[in-house]
């Protein structure tokens, strides 16, 4: 059996509300009692709506926000960020956001963006950083003209590929991606994937893939997750998840998911001659 | 007679750069009871055409066609005050961003009741007792407490459900809704996408659904044009267009969508080549 990167052991966060004068304090489970293991080299996807917790799950894993409860371990050191956090563990994580274009300092150009995780947590001279930066940003798709360009001066897509090279800059082990590819258009997504799964091979990164896209999910993931109001409702390998999904509300989610085979589409125009 | 026509329609924009062409050459006609999917990418301009109709683009767009038509009535010559009585009344539209399309300062109660008072001889009461039916329509409970609730105590399903509200107040012959489900999650998606049926069904509607989501065009069309870079690359009926797709474009779209990736990559737009293609 090979490293396991990634556990959580019972992992829940609650959110207090703070009440007032005549309305008593409540408490939100955002997440209850998350229970996952996860290998080098693997994709895990948690799907859920919004305010499902899968978010919430995110900031957890990414070590911004401390669980209320339950155990967290990445390559096998359990973490606590409460108690501090070591450089080293902080590398480790990084995390790619949904909004390629909130995620950029619109006044930084690229070349800094990307150099500035070194500028932060290495003693590398500004030569070595900036060589770094241009290599990441060539292993990303972009080109050396892109390094002295602003972010406004790119696409949706381009500046996901640029968030990508910034989170890949400290060579971390463990890339949540939190609604990678949900922003942008289909062919897009499409080259995104494609980026995404060239680095997991070259890198051996383990990927948590936040997605509310089934279709992106089956493509992609190794083992998926569904979430519904905090609590993991099932979770399993991607064929036993998709071919025979046990929770009513994973059921919902797959019918409620547009189909855009010619069988569906056969299907829905006889229907609605029969209804005419 | 075709609800909407139009024949060679393009849309142009004055930029520091010169007149960019965000529309070339569009022919497109709708009839009632008819759903059409307009499919492309951002920038494909899809939305700019649709806003043309709808006579909401900036000064700086240029607009020329050879024949623009709405129930037979030239929309390209008409005034704007007599445009003004048709947009919002016989062709309304939804945008994609609902919480973003409601103003913040005033009850989606108010919002839905200035459309009636501005298109329709309705008394205050009789456009408060239309509101709360509007809104029982398109499925939000406790219509007659919702009135008096902002847009930002609503969910963004519940805002899109207001802004569709607003859209039908009126008993539209076409409805126009761009990205209607972008920003929404997939049950939600679902909620709204057979809502939009069901009413356009009821209503004999003529229906334009701007999307880039080819499992949206697949549950709802009848028929399809698909777009890239302002040019029309494709217009066929749902069926032919999955089945048997003619242009390279709308094979790459189909190709990019990731459940049907065959091998280990998804093959991209730029896989296929795009020259000379229809």
């Amino acid at each position: 059996m090979s490293e396991i990167v990634l556990e959580t052991r019972h992992v829940t966060r609650d959110y207090h509300v703070s009440g007032g004068l005549f309305r008593p304090e409540k408490v939100i489970h955002a997440v209850k009692d998350a229970n996952f293991k996860l290998e080098k080299g693997k994709t895990l996807a948690i799907v859920g709506e919004s305010g499902s917790g899968k978010s919430t799950l995110a900031r957890i894993l990414t070590l911004i926000d401390p669980a209320t409860s339950g155990e967290l371990l990445i390559e096998g050191q359990p973490v606590d960020i409460t108690k501090g956090l070591s450089k080293e563990m902080r590398r480790k994580v990084q995390i790619i956001f949904q909004n390629p274009y909130g995620s950029l300092n619109p006044r930084q150009k690229i070349g800094d963006v990307l150099a500035e995780p070194l500028l932060i947590n290495t003693s590398m001279p500004a030569a070595e950083r900036r060589e770094k930066a241009m290599q990441m940003l060539l292993k990303v798709g972009l080109g050396p003209e892109h390094f002295n360009r602003y972010p406004h001066m790119f696409s949706g897509g381009q500046r996901q590929r640029i968030a990508i090279a910034r989170s890949l800059m400290l060579n971390p082990k463990l890339l949540v991606l939190d609604e990678p590819v949900s922003a942008l258009d289909l062919s897009v997504q499409a080259q995104i994937l494609n980026l995404l799964a060239d680095l997991q091979d070259e890198f051996g990164l383990t990927y948590v893939f936040i997605s509310h896209d089934l279709s992106v999910v089956r493509y992609i993931a190794d083992e998926v997750m569904v979430m519904y109001l905090g609590e993991v409702v099932e979770y399993g390998t991607r064929a036993a998840v998709f071919d025979n999904p046990q929770h009513s509300y994973t059921k919902t989610l797959f019918a409620a998911t547009p189909k855009a085979d010619v069988e569906s589409i056969k299907a829905r125009l006889a229907r609605k001659r029969a209804a005419a | 007679m075709a609800l909407l026509e139009i024949k060679n329609l393009s849309v142009g924009f004055d930029t520091s750069v010169g007149l960019f062409m965000a529309v070339q050459g569009i022919d497109l006609t709708i009839d009632s009871r008819e759903v059409l999917a307009i499919v492309g990418e951002s920038g494909s301009g899809k939305s700019v055409a649709m806003l043309a109709v709808m006579g909401l683009l900036p000064n700086t767009a240029t607009v020329t066609a050879d024949k623009m038509t709405f129930e037979g009535r030239d929309l390209l010559t008409m005034s704007d005050s007599e445009r003004r009585k048709i947009v919002g009344k016989d062709i309304a539209m939804i945008f994609q961003e609902p919480i973003a399309s409601l103003n913040p300062c005033f009850t989606v109660g108010f919002q839905i009741m200035e459309t009636l008072r501005q298109h329709t001889s309705l008394g205050k009461k009789q456009r408060h007792e239309r509101a709360v039916e509007l809104l029982r329509l398109v499925g939000i409970n406790d219509a007659a407490e919702r009135l008096s609730a902002y847009p930002h105590q609503m969910s963004g399903g519940q805002c899109q459900r207001v802004m569709i509200a607003i859209a039908i107040a009126c008993n539209p012959k076409l409805l126009i809704a761009d990205e209607p489900t972008t920003a929404l999650d997939v049950t939600i998606q679902k909620q709204i996408l057979d809502l939009l049926m069901k009413l356009q069904e009821r209503h004999g509607m003529g229906l334009i659904m701007i999307t880039h989501d080819m499992g949206v065009v697949a549950e709802t069309a009848d028929r399809v044009i698909v777009q890239y870079k302002g040019r029309k690359m494709e217009e066929a009926d749902v069926l032919t267009l999955f089945e048997n797709p003619k242009s390279n474009y709308t094979r790459a779209l189909l190709s990019a969508l990731p459940e049907n990736a065959t091998g280990d990559r998804l093959p991209t737009v730029a896989d296929f080549h795009m020259e000379g293609s229809p």
